[in-house]
Formats: structure tokens, sequence, C-alpha cells
């Protein structure tokens, strides 16, 4: 009761307008697939979902926790991986790959997180770094995975739900995808109001404030880099689900790694939308670049990226979601 | 295996970790100034080895005789980083350090390939080509030539901290930067100064690197993680410790290539990196 209380005060109830928004956003995000027809809609909404998802899974472990880790493309590499060898080599539905990837990423976080995450700032951010880069040169070289060449997610047509491939429509995938996004922000949302959230932005804030409080830091970092790598591979294998196609240079590269950082810090970092706010300019920016310059598309969107992420640390650090918020907030304020 | 054979990669690993050596005290020394790690470390290499380039490719100037200019450019490129940029980025929490540093670093990268398309490139008539025999050794010239410009850099730079006014002042504005500002000293000028420092010592390493290695947009991202690797072994703000580490790495990359696989020696570093910053966390040899 108290912890509720509490919560209540700390994140007041929306107001209506707010509470109407978010009603027409959903509502909108279900009837889109039938608003938006053509294949190219759907596929940017699809990309804008993984998306919002990566980008919010990080903003669990650099947004909430507080440590910067460069290298989470491991763990999208591992969900996709995880899903693919078991339905490529022994027929296991990708549902239940979906679950050993989650789990298998969860115990790499342990791995990696244990000795890492009571490093400092700095140090944690390159050692994920190297990590990372250090994951892709081992899958580039495992030859049981298809070593650089990859893998293949055999065609399947039976049971397009079984299998998790739809080969006629984009539909039925993308509400999969924002079923995976809608259960992941409701996982975060729940965890910024639980004594496990209220602990983990403590020891972001005031390490040594928290520490001297009893809160276990090491402990708590590494509960919330596990439940960032699972976020993370759950998109690795509907990733992989959707091209169908595995190239660890492409899975585990540090641009993964870093768009995710730079979708979530342009949004907001910590916040519960700013990740999607993120995922919602950057992805269009990149898809819609790609077609209007060709070829050379590809580095035009990293420009803006590098460009639009420069600014954004420059002057609002704490993203574009908040400059949003304080512009309502000073409207609400005016008498 | 042959002891010239190990004689062989102890030298050459060695003559490279000069290299990694050089880009790595730039870093260092911006760190011990301003403790922000300029995660664009690697562009600005690559941006040193194309100004090179492209002295060479347009100019027909030996990248021996661009050497100044470019190390010049480069220092400038620093200096305008650091008024354009990082001095904003100083008061910004260490997230936004971060990331302003990295989305400089993708533009960057991404502006070169656009540019400059991801091939890759070389010089292919330097002056200084070919190989020299000593003993049972081969050493190419480049890469000995090379590893003496950035002996000699390092000296020179050892000099400039400790024996004159100016480096003073930076030693002593990277100890304590209100009480050095409180003596009179310009910490304003002495941030951009480590940002010159620091990028003109990547043009040394960029333009050397530029005679004998391939030109291409990534080539950066490599040399980058080395370099924060040599930073954390050599201890953050150390310059002899970015030396030793430097050539640490060249040694262990180059041996670690010969007695295990060589597509594996990328990995041997990392495993060095993580073991060190675990066990000693203030690097191998402390500050300066």
């Amino acid at each position: 009761m108290l912890e509720k209380a509490r919560a209540e005060r700390l994140w007041p109830r929306p107001p209506l307008w707010a509470s109407a928004l978010g009603a027409a956003a959903i509502a909108l995000l279900i009837a889109y697939p039938f608003i938006f027809t053509t294949s190219f809609s759907h596929h940017l909404m699809i990309l804008i979902l993984l998306y919002a998802l990566m980008a919010q899974s990080w903003n669990v472990v650099a947004g909430l926790s507080g440590q910067i880790s460069l290298g989470q493309a491991i763990f999208f590499g591992i969900g996709a991986y995880s899903s693919t060898v078991l339905f490529a080599k022994y027929g296991i539905t990708p549902w239940a790959g979906l679950m050993v990837g989650m789990l298998l990423s969860a115990l790499a976080a342990v791995a990696i997180g244990v000795p890492t995450l009571r490093l400092r700032g700095h140090y944690f951010a390159i050692a994920t770094l190297l990590i990372g880069s250090g994951v892709q040169i081992v899958f580039q070289r495992w030859d049981w995975v298809g070593a650089a060449s990859g893998l293949y997610v055999p065609i399947e047509r039976t049971s397009p739900l079984f299998y998790l491939q739809f080969h006629t429509s984009k539909v039925p995938y993308y509400y999969l995808v924002l079923g995976a996004v809608a259960i992941g922000y409701l996982v975060v949302w729940k965890l910024r109001r639980s004594r496990l959230g209220f602990r983990l932005q403590a020891l972001r804030d005031e390490p040594d404030a928290a520490a001297s409080l009893g809160i276990a830091i090491a402990r708590h970092k590494v509960l919330a880099f596990m439940i960032s790598a699972a976020m993370m591979s759950v998109a690795g294998t509907f990733y992989a689900q959707y091209v169908l196609v595995l190239d660890p240079e492409r899975l585990f590269s540090a641009e993964i790694s870093i768009i995710v950082l730079l979708m979530t810090v342009l949004g907001g970092s910590g916040t519960l939308w700013g990740p999607a706010l993120g995922a919602a300019i950057l992805v269009p920016l990149s898809e819609y670049s790609r077609i209007w310059f060709g070829g050379t598309g590809r580095t035009i969107d990293l420009i803006l990226y590098g460009i639009l992420i420069l600014l954004v640390c420059m002057w609002r650090p704490s993203g574009i979601l908040s400059l949003l918020e304080e512009r309502i907030r000073r409207r609400a304020e005016m008498p | 295996m042959s002891r010239d054979l190990i004689l062989q990669a102890v030298i050459s690993g060695l003559l490279m970790g000069l290299i990694y050596a050089l880009v790595a005290v730039g870093l260092t020394l911006i760190f011990g100034l301003m403790e922000i790690v300029n995660f664009a470390h690697g562009e600005f290499l690559m941006l040193a080895m194309f100004t090179a380039f492209w002295f060479w490719a347009l100019g027909g100037l030996d990248p021996m005789l661009s050497l100044p200019l470019v190390a010049i450019l480069l220092a400038v490129a620093g200096i305008l980083a650091h008024f354009g940029i990082i001095r904003r980025l100083l008061k910004a929490p260490m997230l936004a350090q971060v990331c302003g540093t990295f989305g400089l670093g993708v533009a960057l990268r991404a502006g070169a390939q656009f540019l400059w398309t991801p091939d890759f490139r070389t010089i292919t008539n330097p002056f200084i080509a070919g190989r020299v025999q000593i003993g049972p050794i081969f050493i190419g010239q480049p890469q000995l030539i090379s590893g003496g410009i950035c002996l000699l850099s390092f000296a020179a730079l050892w000099w400039f901290v400790t024996r004159t006014e100016t480096g003073l002042g930076l030693q002593a504005t990277a100890q304590d930067r209100q009480a050095a500002a409180v003596i009179g000293i310009p910490t304003e000028r002495m941030f951009a100064l480590g940002w010159a420092i620091g990028l003109g010592c990547v043009g040394i390493a960029g333009t050397m690197l530029s005679t004998f290695y391939y030109i291409f947009s990534d080539v950066g991202t490599n040399f980058a993680l080395l370099a924060f690797v040599a930073v954390a072994l050599g201890g953050f703000g150390s310059i002899l410790g970015s030396l030793l580490a430097g050539l640490l790495i060249g040694l262990v990359e180059s041996l670690g290539g010969l007695l295990l696989d060589p597509s594996y020696k990328t990995l041997i570093v990392f495993g060095l990196y993580l073991t060190v910053v675990i066990f000693r966390p203030h690097g191998l040899f402390g500050r300066f």
C-alpha cells in the first residue's frame, strides 16, 4: 500500500487529454495496417516497432541503471541465432527459440555483467564495446553456426503462426511485433514503478548514497542488464524471422549497439517513451534517405544520425521528449 | 618455430605498437585533462590518413613531406572540435559526453564513406618503401621510419609536458582544474591545447600509417579500440603508460598472431583489457 501511494505521488495520474492521446495512439497502432496498406508502410512500421523495443532494452540498462552499454548487439545476435539454430538444425519452433534466446542472453548478461558492471563509467562502456566486437569475431569464425556466411532460416509454409513465418502478408507479423513491443513497454512501465526500479534510479543518480542505504549495487545492476539483454534477444529473434537471413557482420555490428543508443538519447534516455520517439524519428529518416538518395543513402542516414545526436547532446542532453514535456508543463502552469 | 621468426614478430609488433601508442597518447591526454573519452578518436585517425592520401594523390606531396601539414591540420581540427563541440559537452552528464563524441564519430565515418566511397586506397610509391635486412630479420622501411618518428614524437611530447612552463600548466590542469585556475593558468586554453596536441599526435600517426596501411573510411575503428585498450592499460591520463601499453599491445598482438591463429589476435588484446580493468582498474602503470 505504502509503496503504491509513494508511486502515485512520484508519478501523478496523467491528465485526461494525455490519456485520450494515448488511447488514440493505441487505436492508430492497431488500425495502422488497414489505413496504410502498402507493403512499404508495413515494413516501415515493423522496423520502427522493432527498434523501439531494442532502444527500450538499452534504456533499461543505461537510462535506468546508468551503465552505458555499447555491446547490446551481442544479445540481438544471440536472440537471432538461438531461434534460427534450433529451427534450422533441430526443427524446433522459433517460439521455443525465443525463450531459449532470452535465457541465453540473460546468462550472457550475467557472464559479462558480473565482472564488468563493477567498473565505473567509461571502463564499462569500453569493456562492452570490446566484448561486442569480440563476440562478433567469434561468430564470424564459428563453423557450426555458418561462420562468416551466416545462416538461413529454412522456409516453411505450412503453419505460419507456429513457424513464425509469414510469406504472403506482413500484417500478422506486424501484430506480433506490436504485441512484443507492448509487453516490453509494459514490463518497463511496471519496472520503473517497482521497488527494483526505484533502487536502480537511486543507484544511477547517487551511487554512494544508494550503497549507504544498503542497496546491493552490483546485484541490481546485473539484474537490470539481464532484463535488458532478454528484451534485446526477443527483438533479435523477431528480426531473424522477419529477414530470414542471419549475417554475423550485421547482427553483431557495433552499428546496432550504437543506433539503439542514438535513438534512446535522441528521444530521452531514462524516460518510458523516449526510445519509441527516437525510433519513430530515426527509422523513417534512414528508410526515406535510402529511397531518395539510392545506394549512397546508407551513409547519409548515418551522417544525419551522428549530427542529430551530437546536437541533442550539446543542447538538450535530456532528449527531445523533455523538450515537449517542458512546453506542455509551461502551458499547463499558465493561468 | 624458429628463433628468427619470433624475433621478427617481436620487432614488427613493437614497431606497430609505437603507432598504437601515439594514437593512444592523444586519447589519454584529453581524458587526463577533462575526463572526456573521445569516442571519435579513430575517425580523426581516419581523417589524418585521408588527408595524407589526398595531399599525395592531388598535390603529389609525399607523406614524409606532408607530415607537418597533416599534423597541423589535425591540431587545428582539435581546437575547432574543442571550441565548437567539447566545451559544451563538458558540463553535460557523462551519457551526453559519450553519445556526443560517438555521434561525431559516426557522422565523420559516414561522411568519409559518402564522399570517398568505402573503397580501400593505398599510397603506391612513397619515398620510403621496401625493406631492410638486419641479420636474419626483415623490416619494412615504412614501419621502421614510422616507429622512429613515433618515438621522436613521444620524446618531444615528454619534453614539452615536463620541461616547459606551458606543459607544466597542462599537468597542473589535469591534476586539479580549479586549483590551476586559481593560480592563473588559463584552463580553457589548456583544454584546447590538449585537443591540439592529442589530435596532432593522431595526425602524425595517421600520416605514417598511410605509407604502409590501407586507407578506408572504417580504418579508425580497430585502431580506436586498440587505443582504448592502451589507455586503460597505461592508466587514463598517463603519457608514459600509454607508450608502454601501446608497445605491449603490439607485442601481444604480433606474438599471439604467430603462436595462435592470426584471426584471434584482436581477441587476445581484448582479453588483456578485461583482465587488467578487472584486476588493476587504474592500469598497469598509474598516472603521470
